[in-house]
């Protein structure tokens, strides 16, 4: 099939590709832009392995055609970490046990980022609800909620302490996610 | 627990931030300059003769580069030496559907597919066995020529004296109880990158590197080498980081030969990564598993008896099959105190993928039927099921009748703990009906004692170096494969050498670097490659302590290595620990102390040496920095290495009788669990509201590790008892996706509560034993009980889905029984399921009935 020129961005960068129409989003971020943290692990959507933001929403990129997201802004698990330093959400996932093989890590931090993004405090239900669309085969998903809770008490004091920050000079720069 | 500074906090991974992030490396994300592609053409018959295969037309593709065949590597293999009964690819037999037959290397997958559909394969189609029952009978078109009535291996044991024994019991029951297939379902594919290099004095191709998503890399080269007739030590085999194994990937895997054939034959790197449904069908999970089981109890509880009669259905190779049926009988020894065992194992071939080892090998499928019975003995008896369960307990130290050594048993207390954490005195009994709660207990090795490979060679080596910068270089075999191993390794040389963890790097699963360690499997990690690397830190903290003794005009027995320094008993500064958490648990704190503090002298001593510090330290002192006795130790020694093994002791390796090696261990983990379920007597729909969960893991180096390792089990075993069946039909997986083949989800899955019990086993690491495999098995009757407790029926065969459950309550009630297969396909088995439209290959499926819909090539329906 022969190949057609389009504009990715990714992670805030953008990126001129030539690519086949049928090219997978999830082949293209892997093959072409060597952004191996997004998963392969069942090619039909049945895992969550793959998933990636785009425009905010959650999306499952093995089954979504890389063309079809130009003028769209894609998020990966390697847009995630803040400054060169990791994401509250991945800080805790690290600590609470969240990842044990860590395959299906990236995707469960992007549903988590998506879920979060629309609901800052989400209750159990609409925790374990969110992380349906994911499949795990280590951890029996209750170390991951430990860790969501975790992080998301991270957050809410990071965001206390910016507040009183943003009257002095050194306030750090606030990357707003919701943004759209 | 304040006797240590690093073991027994909760830790994160030390590859946590690799994962999160998405950085770390997996065998699919690597790729090397000018790699090609790998596919596999599959067989779609289960069982036929391979008469010519023709790969003119696929060959001359544009974008082919080879197409590679049996006969390009026509040498078996096998994990264990008795079953070296596989070829790369099939030479003249294909014996399941998915049995490898050709592999096509190409610039892309979308060639290499395309010429899959070129490759001309004829077959003469043999009769093929499902059900292992009749396959046993079978006496023409056997599976494999050298194995008459397709019996891969058959074991009888007796131990004690059974008769007796039933003779003595006031209640004997005897039932049929069935473990349907199931699988590991790794979330990361088999994947495999091989590579030739070339040699510089023969200018020929010479040593080959593979990359790979193996627990065993160890034996991999061993296979490699054999298959490619290539010396071991000219291949090198890399574990890059392993999405999940659960015993799929503890053995060779086809493509792993295959990628290393194809790249020999291509001359060119190539990577082969199955498909969701190819890894369904490489397999090797936990057999069918037909169990007649015989338990009698006297009238106080004690059992008296057991007989066993298991039937494995274990596919077409023999893979761990041997070990398998002997881990069946063998296990049914060492968690209670059973006088008399008798035994009998088949494991059969059938023409289906191969069974192997999976999570909890051997014993869970016949626990499941132990567990369930004892609970019915025990309401027959009139007893509680937890007090029957205490009225059998081991008194160790002690040997069972079967062989095995039991130390460290910490079962009286899980069983305990679960109890009490349940509120299960207070509630069994009382729960409103369709709700009830179960127990069961469950146990299993820290490790064979005995290597699949006979030899007197160590089952884990470790090498350590430390260098002026006060580094800590770990090398191990063992293989990380989510499981923690790395973590554990650099925990326990950090505790020896009483450093922080930040200091401690882990280099391991590399067969050029690294010493060889048989791999992760049979829970053997922390024991084994934990006890290597606590004698190789010991090694070197001696040749440290020497060095810091003199320094300091002391004895070496004076000096205590902690918080990053070495110091002399009586000066010893108390090393701060982490407070709890507001919510009462240990905050992990993954690096030790927060700030590690760095020495003045680092810049001096890495330039000047010791001179500067001899300059500096004017007589002896009370304390050292770590890296200075570091320096001083290089100094007087000349070097910083020490080196450590584990090779389990003589008394632990078992009886003498025949498969008498398979079984023991140095040391067993115990478990006690009660599930509280609830059953819906409209649909049999079963729901598993929360499991307590008690596992005795000698010592919890990393409790957050050992919490996530018991709570995956568990719910593992929640899986097959509730959803995850491997369905069949003629030969065909009909169920080959994550959706499928019903992996719970977040909304399926309970909460665990687990409870970590520590027995300090004499010869553990720090006393730790196993914790990732003994608590799955529990969960199985641990549920089934549980649904006996809710609505008195007594389930026969998991896993318990909503039909078989409906189906139970039914027959209680003299109800007729619903058919929800009816009319659906003439063909069907009782337990057909429709396909679930995965990836089936294009018109390559196998011959179906002519009234199956699915043959017509109009959608049934018509429009609309």
């Amino acid at each position: 099939m022969k190949k057609e020129l389009i504009e990715l961005r990714v992670n805030g960068r953008t990126n001129e590709l030539a690519i086949e129409p049928s090219a997978l989003l999830l082949d293209v971020l892997r093959q072409e832009l060597q952004l191996t943290g997004s998963k392969r692990a069942c090619d039909d959507s049945s895992c969550g392995a793959c998933t990636v933001l785009v425009d905010g929403v959650a999306m499952m990129s093995c089954t979504l055609l890389a063309a079809s997201c130009e003028g769209q802004e894609i998020t990966t698990i390697e847009g995630v970490s803040e400054h060169g330093s990791l994401a509250a959400i991945q800080k805790a996932y690290g600590d609470w046990g969240g990842a044990q093989c860590g395959y299906c890590t990236p995707g469960f931090i992007m549903t988590v980022k998506s879920l979060l993004a629309e609901n800052p405090d989400p209750s159990e239900a609409d925790v374990r609800a969110a992380l349906s669309s994911n499949l795990c085969r280590c951890t029996g998903y209750n170390q991951m909620y430990e860790a969501i809770r975790s992080a998301i008490a991270a957050e809410k004091s990071e965001s206390r302490r910016a507040s009183l920050d943003r009257t002095g000079e050194c306030a750090r720069p606030h990357t707003s996610s919701a943004n759209d | 627990m304040t006797e240590f500074s690093i073991i027994g906090k909760p830790t994160a991974m030390v590859d946590a931030a690799d994962k999160t992030t998405g950085a770390g490396k997996y065998t699919d994300d690597l790729s090397v300059p000018g790699m090609l592609v790998g596919k596999i053409l599959h067989s779609p018959y289960p069982h036929a003769r391979i008469k010519s295969i023709d790969t003119r037309r696929a060959e001359k593709l544009d974008g082919v580069i080879a197409v590679v065949v049996g006969k390009d590597a026509p040498k078996t293999y096998g994990i264990l030496p008795v079953g070296h009964d596989e070829y790369p690819l099939a030479l003249d037999k294909v014996r399941y559907v998915g049995d490898n037959v050709a592999c096509v290397v190409a610039t892309s997958e979308a060639i290499a597919e395309q010429a899959l559909e070129l490759i001309d394969v004829e077959y003469e189609v043999l009769p093929a066995y499902f059900d292992p029952e009749e396959s046993m009978k079978a006496s023409s078109d056997l599976i494999h020529d050298n194995k008459p009535n397709n019996l891969e291996k058959d074991y009888h044991h007796a131990f004690g004296d059974p008769d007796q024994g039933f003779a003595e019991a006031d209640e004997v029951l005897e039932a049929r109880f069935i473990a349907n297939e199931v699988t590991h379902a790794a979330m990361e594919p088999h994947s495999t990158l091989a590579s030739f290099e070339i040699d510089p004095h023969t200018g020929k191709p010479g040593r080959l590197t593979v990359w790979s998503s193996t627990q065993v890399p160890y034996y991999l080269q061993h296979k490699l080498s054999l298959v490619l007739e290539m010396p071991m030590q000219q291949i090198r085999v890399i574990k890059p980081l392993v999405g999940g194994g659960f015993g799929g990937k503890s053995e060779v895997i086809p493509i792993e030969i295959i990628a290393a054939v194809a790249a020999r034959k291509a001359q060119a790197p190539v990577k082969i990564t199955y498909t969701r449904e190819e890894v369904f069908w490489a397999h090797r999970g936990r057999p069918r598993t037909i169990i007649d089981l015989k338990t009698g109890v006297k009238r106080d509880g004690r059992i008296t008896a057991v007989k066993a009669r298991v039937v494995q259905d274990g596919g077409a190779y023999c893979s761990y099959g041997v070990v398998t049926i002997l881990y069946s009988g063998a296990l049914l020894g060492a968690l209670y105190d059973i006088p008399n065992i008798q035994y009998d194992g088949y494991r059969v071939l059938t023409n289906k993928p191969a069974c192997g080892a999976m999570r909890g090998h051997g014993t869970v499928n016949v626990r499941f039927a132990f567990e369930s019975q004892l609970d019915e003995l025990a309401a027959k008896i009139g007893m509680d099921p937890a007090e029957i369960r205490q009225r059998n307990l081991l008194q160790p130290p002690c040997i069972t009748v079967n062989g095995l050594r039991v130390q460290s048993y910490g079962l009286p207390e899980c069983i305990e703990k679960t109890v009490d954490r349940s509120g299960w005195m207070q509630r069994k009994g009382k729960l409103p009906k369709g709700r009830g709660l179960g127990i069961a207990c469950s146990h299993y090795v820290s490790g064979a004692a005995n290597s699949i490979i006979r030899s007197d060679m160590p089952h884990s080596t470790v090498n350590i170096k430390i260098d002026r910068d006060g580094g800590v270089v770990v090398y191990t075999g063992a293989s990380e494969i989510g499981q923690g191993s790395d973590t554990m390794t650099a925990q326990i040389a950090a505790e020896v050498l009483g450093c922080s963890l930040s200091r401690v790097r882990v280099i391991a699963a590399d067969t050029d670097l690294t010493p060889i360690d048989i791999g992760s499997y049979s829970s053997r990690v922390t024991f084994m490659a934990g006890n290597a690397t606590l004698r190789a830190a010991t090694e070197v903290k001696k040749l440290i302590a020497a060095a810091a003794a003199k320094k300091m005009g002391c004895a070496v027995e004076e000096l205590v290595f902690r918080a990053d320094a070495v110091c002399k008993l009586a000066g010893e500064s108390s090393p701060g620990h982490n407070p709890p958490g507001p919510d009462g648990r240990m905050r992990p704190s993954p690096h030790g102390s927060p700030s590690p503090t760095v020495s003045g002298h680092v810049e001096g001593q890495i330039l000047r040496g010791s001179l500067q510090q001899k300059r500096k330290d004017e007589g002896p002192k009370d304390q050292m920095t770590f890296e200075e006795a570091v320096v001083a130790a290089i100094d007087f020694h000349g070097a910083l290495t020490g080196t450590g093994s584990y090779a389990p002791p003589q008394e632990a390796r078992g009886g003498k009788h025949k498969g008498g090696g398979v079984g023991p261990s140095p040391a067993y983990s115990y478990s006690a669990q009660v599930a509280e379920v609830s059953v819906d007597e409209e649909t049999g729909e079963v729901t598993v509201h929360k499991v307590w969960a008690a596992h005795d893991c000698g010592r919890a180096l990393n409790p957050v590790s050992v919490e996530g390792q018991i709570i995956g089990s568990v719910w593992m075993g929640m899986g097959q008892a509730l959803t995850e069946e491997m369905v069949w039909k003629d030969g065909m997986l009909m169920n080959p996706g994550l959706l499928e083949y019903r992996s719970p989800s977040s909304i399926e899955s309970p909460e665990v509560e687990p409870i970590i019990v520590e027995s300090v086993d004499p010869e553990g690491p720090f006393g730790a034993k196993e914790c990732s495999e003994g608590s799955l098995a529990a969960t199985i009757p641990a549920i089934a009980n549980a649904i006996y407790d809710a609505v008195g029926v007594r389930l026969h065969e998991s896993p318990f889905t909503p039909e078989r459950v409906l189906a139970a309550l039914r027959a209680k009630k003299n109800a007729k029984t619903l058919n929800l297969t009816d009319g659906i396909d003439p063909t069907s088995p009782k337990r057909f399921r429709e396909h679930g439209g995965s990836l089936w290959f294009k018109g390559k499926g196998p011959e179906r009935h002519e009234l199956d819909p699915a043959r017509s090539e109009a959608p049934a329906g018509g429009a609309d």
